[in-house]
């Protein structure tokens, strides 16, 4: 059988199993990770079969977590790290800009630094604060960094594969929101690419470009927005960093308006990158301006009024019609 | 300001758990005997202490015709090793070629005695490279310029030497790593990790994680503090209320206190750590007490915040001259060697004075070859334009 059905978090657990199995120098450690199997249990059962070497709790300090990780890379090994929760990923943040992103470059390339961060993101969960952030573009905006996310379980299989195996450090977001969503993952799809981006529906009035747990929500968007006479396509990033701005620009060529969703702050996001690449490169093309549909500029709010802050279908189809305004 | 630890700092009277300074070798050149550690150097001889001697002496020449390049605009900056080459040379004669060194930005010295050539050195800080030098080879990894940030590398790279023993235990296959150096003979001591900062950097987060990781891992790691009494202008007792290697108890690993300026304590105390490490006994934490003669680097102007009056009182106590009064007193060294390590280190100082005048930053371009091991969209973007807008110019 070469499909299963799986949710999109275990197909995180078994890209890392697989893994492990095929190389010993992929190892896994971060904080609660190993008997508990991470606050999220994407790594339940890890430890049990690997070891407690291989599948290490760590000391909690996330710094501490990505340093030696940087170490571990530098004598040959691929550890996979994972950062809790992306609220608590920056006092690692001088680790993974100043050092992970650097020591190839820095060494003209006499070294690899194959490290993947692990870094459940997103709200829309009802955490506190600090549990609920979108700090894609920090990495993004770095040189030497990869940023990938996946929305579906088998993009999350083949992501994570593909990530552990290539030899840059790479930021592998997980949309947590999305973690019990359910997919076929097919395991035969081994010429995946995770650096370019997925048309998920096709359409000729409009283009919807989303990446992570908004994927979804952008679908949905789409499904509605056919019911008021538009038809949408929408388009997945996968990847951040590179961004596959080629794609974007094939579906604005023929559609001439685009809407970017995100959960991040519009404000120097992801979706401003992308305003900016598609305005300079089909500028002819566009029937209306980019819209972007993404959080306020305040900071993620208190649990119970995140409704009001996370951009849901309404949003984006607010964003649509204006675009169909012009 | 003194910048030194009050004596009551010092003496534990205050606070428990000071340790007591090592010294085997005093001001005067005299031998100071120390049950513990004086047998791990009864084997250094006239050779090794003549080297040791060069190395030093070597480095400080070297290092004052940097500082001199700096002066005369030929480099970005240069920091200063001046009165910090005996806490290098004495912990590298404590260090086997496959440890993996981990230095901050001051360890010139150090890079000497593990075979780095001044001449590579220098264009670090001329502003031509980041990396001039063959890290594997030498097992000496790239100066990093943000404090403490290379530490935990240090521990991440020592807890994958235990990974490494277990691989090979199960697979029965040698770990080569990235390809840094390691011994070949069958029976050649472990490889361990050493990792060099100073009393600017003990105060840093990383350094607690790192000392915590590496305790709890039992990481095969040395942490080698140079207290240079200095963090640019911030004197020593803003760092700390103890002597830094107090901190070691906390963290469950020995903490040796060293005299930093006695190369032979330096040795003893590295070697000690080192067996130690090595037989699977984990960290362990030296703090070489020792001083900045220099500035912090070319841009600083220890005028500004301490007096002449100390300064002179610690040139007294330059380590080159200590180990100069032994040599002499011992009759070990004679006039014509110390003339020749002169001879050598002008040779030395006027290659690097060559080489510094033409070295140049390779072609810009290999800077989008070295920010990605694969393409990247955004970068292979960049270097288009950067090609098409040079272009422009040679058709003009």
């Amino acid at each position: 059988m070469t499909t299963e059905n799986l949710a999109l978090s275990k197909a995180i657990t078994r890209a890392l199993h697989d893994e492990m199995t095929e190389n010993p120098k992929v190892l896994a450690l971060g904080e609660d990770i190993g008997k508990l199997g991470g606050v999220f249990r994407v790594t339940d059962g890890l430890q049990k079969e690997f070891g407690a070497r291989r599948v290490m709790d760590t000391p909690l300090g996330e710094a501490g977590i990505i340093g030696t990780s940087v170490g571990m890379a530098l004598r040959g090994y691929r550890p996979v790290p994972e950062i809790q929760f992306d609220g608590f990923v920056f006092p690692a943040f001088n680790q993974i800009t100043t050092q992970l992103a650097r020591l190839r470059g820095r060494t003209n390339g006499q070294y690899e630094i194959p490290v993947t961060i692990r870094l459940p993101y997103g709200g829309s969960v009802g955490a506190i604060e600090h549990h609920s952030e979108s700090p894609e573009a920090y990495f993004a905006h770095t040189p030497g960094l990869r940023v990938v996310t996946p929305s579906s379980a088998h993009d999350a299989y083949w992501m994570l594969r593909a990530s552990i195996q290539h030899p840059d450090p790479v930021i592998f977001m997980e949309p947590k929101r999305r973690y019990w969503l359910k997919g076929e993952v097919d395991f035969s799809d081994t010429d995946f690419n995770p650096f370019c981006a997925a048309t998920l529906r096709e359409g000729s009035d409009l283009t919807l470009v989303s990446y992570g747990p908004m994927v979804p929500t952008a679908l949905a968007a789409a499904e509605a927005a056919r019911e008021d006479g538009h038809d949408v396509e929408v388009i997945d990033l996968r990847s951040i960093s590179p961004l596959d701005i080629e794609t974007i620009c094939a579906s604005v060529a023929k559609t001439g308006r685009l809407v970017v969703a995100q959960e991040a702050y519009n404000f120097v996001s992801v979706a401003s990158e992308i305003s900016a690449a598609v305005t300079e490169r089909c500028f002819y093309s566009l029937e209306a301006p980019v819209l972007r549909v993404g959080a306020f500029h305040t900071p993620y709010p208190v649990p119970r009024s995140e409704e009001e802050y996370v951009p849901g279908i309404d949003r984006i189809l607010e964003a649509i019609d204006r675009s169909f305004a012009y | 300001m003194p910048a030194e630890l009050t004596p009551e700092q010092s003496s534990g009277k205050i606070y428990p758990g000071v340790l007591p300074l090592l010294r085997i070798m005093d001001e005067e050149g005299a031998i100071l005997e120390d049950g513990t550690f004086s047998p791990y150097v009864q084997d250094v001889g006239e050779a090794e202490l003549k080297e040791a001697y060069r190395q030093m002496k070597v480095t400080r020449r070297f290092d004052d015709e940097a500082t001199a390049l700096q002066r005369q605009g030929q480099m970005s900056l240069w920091a200063p090793s001046r009165g910090q080459e005996a806490a290098q040379v004495g912990s590298a004669m404590g260090l086997l070629p496959q440890d993996y060194v981990v230095p901050s930005y001051r360890e010139h010295a150090l890079a000497f005695a593990r075979g780095v050539e001044f001449t590579d050195l220098v264009k670090f800080f001329r502003g031509s490279e980041t990396s001039p030098w063959d890290i594997k080879k030498h097992n000496f990894h790239p100066y990093t310029v943000v404090l403490a940030a290379q530490v935990p590398h240090a521990v991440g790279y020592a807890m994958a030497l235990n990974f490494d023993r277990e691989l090979e235990e199960t697979t029965g296959e040698k770990q080569m790593g990235q390809g840094q150096f390691s011994a070949s003979e069958e029976n050649a001591q472990p490889a361990a990790v050493a990792v060099y900062f100073g009393d600017g950097s003990s105060t840093e987060g990383e350094i607690h994680e790192s000392m915590v990781f590496a305790a709890s891992y039992n990481a095969p790691v040395l942490f080698f503090v140079q207290n240079n009494q200095w963090a640019i202008s911030v004197p020593f007792k803003t760092q700390s209320r103890v002597p830094l290697s107090t901190r070691a108890a906390g963290y469950g690993i020995e903490g040796l206190r060293v005299d930093g300026n006695d190369v032979l304590a330096v040795a003893a105390a590295t070697r000690y750590a080192m067996k130690k490490i090595r037989s699977g006994e984990g960290p362990v934490l030296i703090e070489a007490e020792t001083y900045r003669l220099g500035a912090h680097t070319t841009a600083d102007d220890p005028t500004k915040y301490r007096t002449g009056e100390e300064e002179n009182e610690y040139a007294q106590r330059d380590p080159l001259i200590r180990l100069e009064k032994y040599l002499r007193h011992n009759k070990l060294a004679d006039e014509s060697f110390f003339e020749g390590v002169d001879q050598e280190a002008q040779q030395v100082a006027s290659e690097v004075r060559r080489v510094a005048l033409v070295a140049e930053p390779a072609e810009y371009e290999t800077n989008f070859d070295f920010a990605y091991a694969k393409p990247h969209t955004q970068t292979e973007n960049d270097r288009r334009f950067y090609r098409e807008y040079n272009a422009g110019f040679e058709e003009e």
